[in-house]
């Protein structure tokens, strides 16, 4: 991974802009054009050797073209001036047949992103196959030495991926983004002396190949987090709180997010329909983005329809303060795009945090969950059904591994009953949950 | 040669002015590395889709992708790089990067393919062409009045029509020379009712590896299923928590065994020693009543292919047969380095993805009993008969599958339907747990899609009517 990223950003920009000239010229009213160039490497080592050495390098582009209301889409991997012509020309065809609709369009101008600020999100360095393998090696490594009980690796992976991304339309904006995304990750299985195995894994992610957690101290965590699992009970069927760590709590705030996204409130696939100015969660509890905090996994100065994005609050001291629009759902109802045009940038939870341990202290007794399975969400009633799997917490301690059981409850109840979160922010992604309480909800496994 | 690899040179190779002369040569350059096998896998795939909501017919794309992966193989190690633009140089550069897995000094041999006439499970005709686009969008435009039509509490409808066409050509060198022209089309209906305040959500969708016209067939009945289904879920009450007796409908349920069974035995995991079945060959791992196969060559299905994505030609595997476990579902590498024959479930998602073990169409073959006396059996139970997804953990053999569509049973008879609910399990102890299977096996409808390692691909599964004595509810009702 080497430095020449300008140029690449440049000449996407350049492609994009050919291809909006070529719209112009099948007759186009309008057009808009997202063109993307990713390259990496992802090595995976598995008992002390090397598996897969992979390169990637995947390049595309997409366009949709406007006679009025009308329009349609058409993408390809091919950027060469043929393979431009026929994809607008199919693009034009299909506009031909859709129906004319009076929301389509693009966003004014003036709601464009003006500039492009560096986010400082793309940090390459030279790094090679051997140096991948090697760090895959000491993190597998770690993982089978920590513990006797670790009777076999799934693998460790380190991989080094560099995109390049850039946006234009026909009112005049193209801007571009580049991001380097390094990552370390490790999956073993533990085994006793009686019972099953059990697997686990742990995973780093950063922009910067030395803000990555050590390799040795990923293989320790996922060592110490299959053998935490050995030998699971069942849960005690009923109600019960709930405490979700933050690799698993991001849901729920990602599900907030999904119920109060413009596309499905003007679906009337929400069960938080007409909610601005409801409260919706416990007034010490905000929920915002930051699209613009430098090197951060989730940044960008633009959203999907090229609109500027911001700092806001979508619930704020626990009131729906905005939803989350593009500018169709907005157009179509009725409101202004909230630049979100391709989702939310770096979401948090704000409010007073207390320590894991004070959590399940407040907890006493209850389920704490690292692992949930299936989808079992209905985001029209926010009926919630889940299966999972963590520890059983007696008196704020962990008593045993739980494994098969489920969890319900319905999204609503649920973010009204969060009771606490944690100081323990998971800053690996886009949604960068802490730990989560959530009272009452119903656990179900062995009959009480 | 085989007319199959014919085509496939002419629609991958020749508009780029190259020939299977030059892919010998990039195979030759992989086989200059001490490599057990070299192999390209060229791919061009073309996709449509329209989608109607609102009453209009608001967004259509259509989509080119192509290019090729070129993978080295050496013991258990496989090197892998891919090109989107095809040219003798693209095809040497990847080559010569996948082949750094292995240790220079190899003869470069490699043994000429041959090509082996493989009987089709579908016709390779492109169905994008087949509707006229002015039909395509009258077909969403007449569901969309039918779901309406239906029941007046509708009161949100989206139509989605997709349809895609995919030629292969795969090559190795140890002489395989396949290809295959794969069709596959799918309809979804999805409605929103709306009834004194309370909202609740449809759907119903279809599909397979035939044409557009075949599956405009199936449209209207999609469209009055999708109502239907959301229209029982208005009266759902609260479902049960807890263990309880479960009767499965047919067909669509049987993602049980996708996720029970199928992953479990997919050879990758089988090799490694990380699934819950591994070294179990031979053993009892569910109830006698049960037996479970993969068949790729069943025509026409979502999850059919005339030839893996290894040019391996598909079949029936029997996994389980009177409860016994027989064998895995095998791709090429994991058949090698097990001592076995492929099974013909080597899959890709694309040509810039690794091929493994896969399902292919999964299912439990019919037993004896009639699917009413199976109902009547159940003092207070659940009948499940639709659901969304599920996923698994081979390793511990817990797995999950959401309901959809249940109903409670009270003795013997189906009564109030109930809340989506997740069951959860595990693998082999459900299984084991089966005590009476109907003689109503049915396929699904063709719109499953198959998760692994970050790749998907298109699945069928299938199951006559099946009770489990007990088995996880997830409802609220505790």
């Amino acid at each position: 991974m080497t430095e020449h990223g300008n140029e690449k950003r440049q000449e996407l920009e350049a492609l994009v802009g050919r291809i909006l000239e070529v719209s112009a010229r099948h007759g186009a009213s309008d057009a808009e054009v997202a063109a993307s160039e990713h390259t990496g490497l992802s090595v995976t080592a598995r008992a002390g050797d090397v598996e897969t050495v992979e390169f990637n390098q995947d390049r595309g582009f997409g366009v949709t073209v406007y006679f009025g209301g009308r329009k349609g889409s058409a993408s390809t991997s091919d950027a060469s001036d043929a393979a431009i012509e026929d994809t607008v020309r199919a693009a034009c065809n299909i506009a031909r047949y859709t129906e004319e609709d009076t929301y389509a369009g693009l966003e004014a101008a003036e709601r464009m992103a003006s500039t492009v600020p560096d986010l400082e999100l793309y940090h390459p360095q030279p790094f090679t196959a051997d140096d991948a393998i090697a760090r895959a090696l000491a993190c597998e490594q770690a993982a089978m030495d920590a513990d006797p009980r670790v009777k076999r690796s799934d693998g460790a992976t380190s991989s080094a991926h560099t995109s390049t991304r850039a946006y234009g339309n026909s009112r005049g904006f193209i801007g571009s983004q580049h991001g380097t995304r390094w990552g370390l990750s490790c999956m073993v299985i533990s085994q006793g002396e009686t019972g099953g195995m059990q697997r686990d894994y742990w995973y780093t992610t950063a922009r910067r190949l030395d803000n990555l957690e050590q390799p040795q101290a990923v293989g320790r965590r996922a060592a110490e987090r299959a053998v935490a699992r050995l030998n699971p009970r069942k849960a005690p069927t009923g109600t019960y709180p709930v405490l979700f760590t933050p690799d698993v709590s991001g849901g729920l705030l990602s599900s907030l997010i999904g119920a109060l996204s413009g596309g499905a409130l003007y679906r009337k696939a929400s069960f938080l329909l007409d909610s601005l100015g409801r409260e919706v969660m416990p007034s010490r509890y905000s929920v915002t983005e930051s699209p613009l905090e430098a090197g951060a996994m989730g940044s960008s100065a633009f959203d999907g329809d090229g609109v500027a994005t911001r700092a806001q609050a979508f619930v704020a001291d626990g009131v729906v303060a905005s939803y989350v629009l593009g500018t169709y759902s907005a157009r179509r109802l009725g409101l202004t795009t909230t630049g979100n045009g391709s989702g939310v940038h770096n979401l948090d939870i704000a409010g007073p945090t207390v320590s894991a341990a004070d959590l399940r202290r407040d907890m006493g007794t209850g389920f704490l969950v690292t692992e949930m399975m299936g989808q079992g969400v209905n985001m029209v009633t926010g009926d919630y059904s889940r299966g999972a799997a963590g520890f059983w917490v007696e008196n704020g301690e962990i008593a045993y591994p739980v494994e098969e059981a489920t969890i319900a409850s319905n999204l609503a109840d649920m973010l009204m009953h969060v009771a606490a979160i944690g100081d323990d922010r998971d800053r690996r992604g886009n949604v960068r949950a802490p730990s989560m309480l959530v009272e009452g909800m119903t656990v179900a496994g062995v009959q009480a | 040669m085989t007319e199959q690899v014919d085509q496939a040179v002419l629609a991958l190779l020749t508009p780029d002015a190259l020939d299977l002369t030059d892919a010998e040569a990039a195979l030759a350059e992989l086989a200059h590395h001490s490599v057990d096998v070299g192999e390209l896998y060229f791919q061009l795939s073309r996709s449509e889709s329209w989608a109607l909501e609102d009453s209009i017919v608001k967004d259509g794309s259509f989509s080119v992708e192509k290019g090729v992966g070129v993978r080295a193989v050496s013991g258990e190690k496989t090197g892998f790089a891919y090109a989107e633009q095809l040219s003798r140089q693209s095809l040497l550069d990847a080559a010569r990067a996948a082949r750094s897995i292995a240790r220079s000094g190899g003869d470069g041999r490699v043994r000429a393919g041959k090509a082996q006439p493989v009987s089709p499970m579908y016709d390779g005709i492109d169905p994008i062409p087949g509707l006229a686009e002015a039909d395509k969008v009258a077909l969403l435009s007449r569901l969309d009045q039918v779901a309406r039509a239906a029941d007046q509490r509708v009161s949100q409808v989206q139509v989605r029509l997709s349809a895609s066409f995919e030629t292969i050509l795969v090559m190795d060198s140890l002489g395989t020379l396949a290809a295959d022209h794969r069709p596959l089309v799918r309809l979804d209906v999805s409605v929103i009712v709306d009834s004194n305040g309370r909202r609740e959500r449809g759907f119903a969708g279809g599909g397979g590896r035939f044409d557009l016209a075949t599956l405009s067939g199936y449209g209207e009945g999609l469209a009055r299923e999708a109502v239907r289904t959301a229209i029982v879920n208005l009266d759902a009450v609260n479902a049960p928590a807890g263990p309880m007796q479960v009767v499965l409908g047919p067909g669509w349920p049987g993602v049980l065994l996708h996720e029970a069974v199928g992953h479990g035995l997919e050879g990758d995991f089988n090799r490694k020693g990380t699934s819950a079945f591994a070294g179990r060959v031979g053993e009892l791992v569910a109830s006698p009543l049960c037996t479970v196969v993969d068949d790729g060559a069943m025509f026409g299905r979502r999850g059919s292919l005339s030839v893996d994505d290894e040019g391996t030609p598909t079949g029936e595997t029997v996994l389980i047969e009177n409860g016994v476990l027989k064998g895995y579902l095998q791709d090429k590498l994991n058949a090698r380095l097990m001592g076995v024959a492929p099974t013909g479930n080597g899959r890709r998602q694309s040509y810039a993805h690794l091929p493994m073990p896969r399902m292919t169409n999964t299912y439990m073959r019919a037993g004896k009993h009639d699917p009413a006396e199976i109902i009547a059996s159940v003092e207070d139970g659940v009948y499940a008969v639709n659901f969304g997804g599920g996923q698994v953990d081979i390793t511990s053999g817990q797995f999950v599958f959401s309901a959809t569509e249940a109903y409670r049973i009270r003795k013997g008879e189906i009564t109030d339907p109930i809340r989506g609910a997740t069951l959860i399990g595990n693998g082999p102890d459900v299984m084991s747990k089966i005590s009476m299977v109907g003689n109503d096996l049915e396929i699904d409808r063709g719109v499953g899609v198959c998760g692994k390692d970050g790749q998907s691909v298109p699945v069928g599964v299938g199951q006559p009517t099946l009770k489990i004595d007990e088995v996880i509810v997830g409802g609220t009702e505790a």
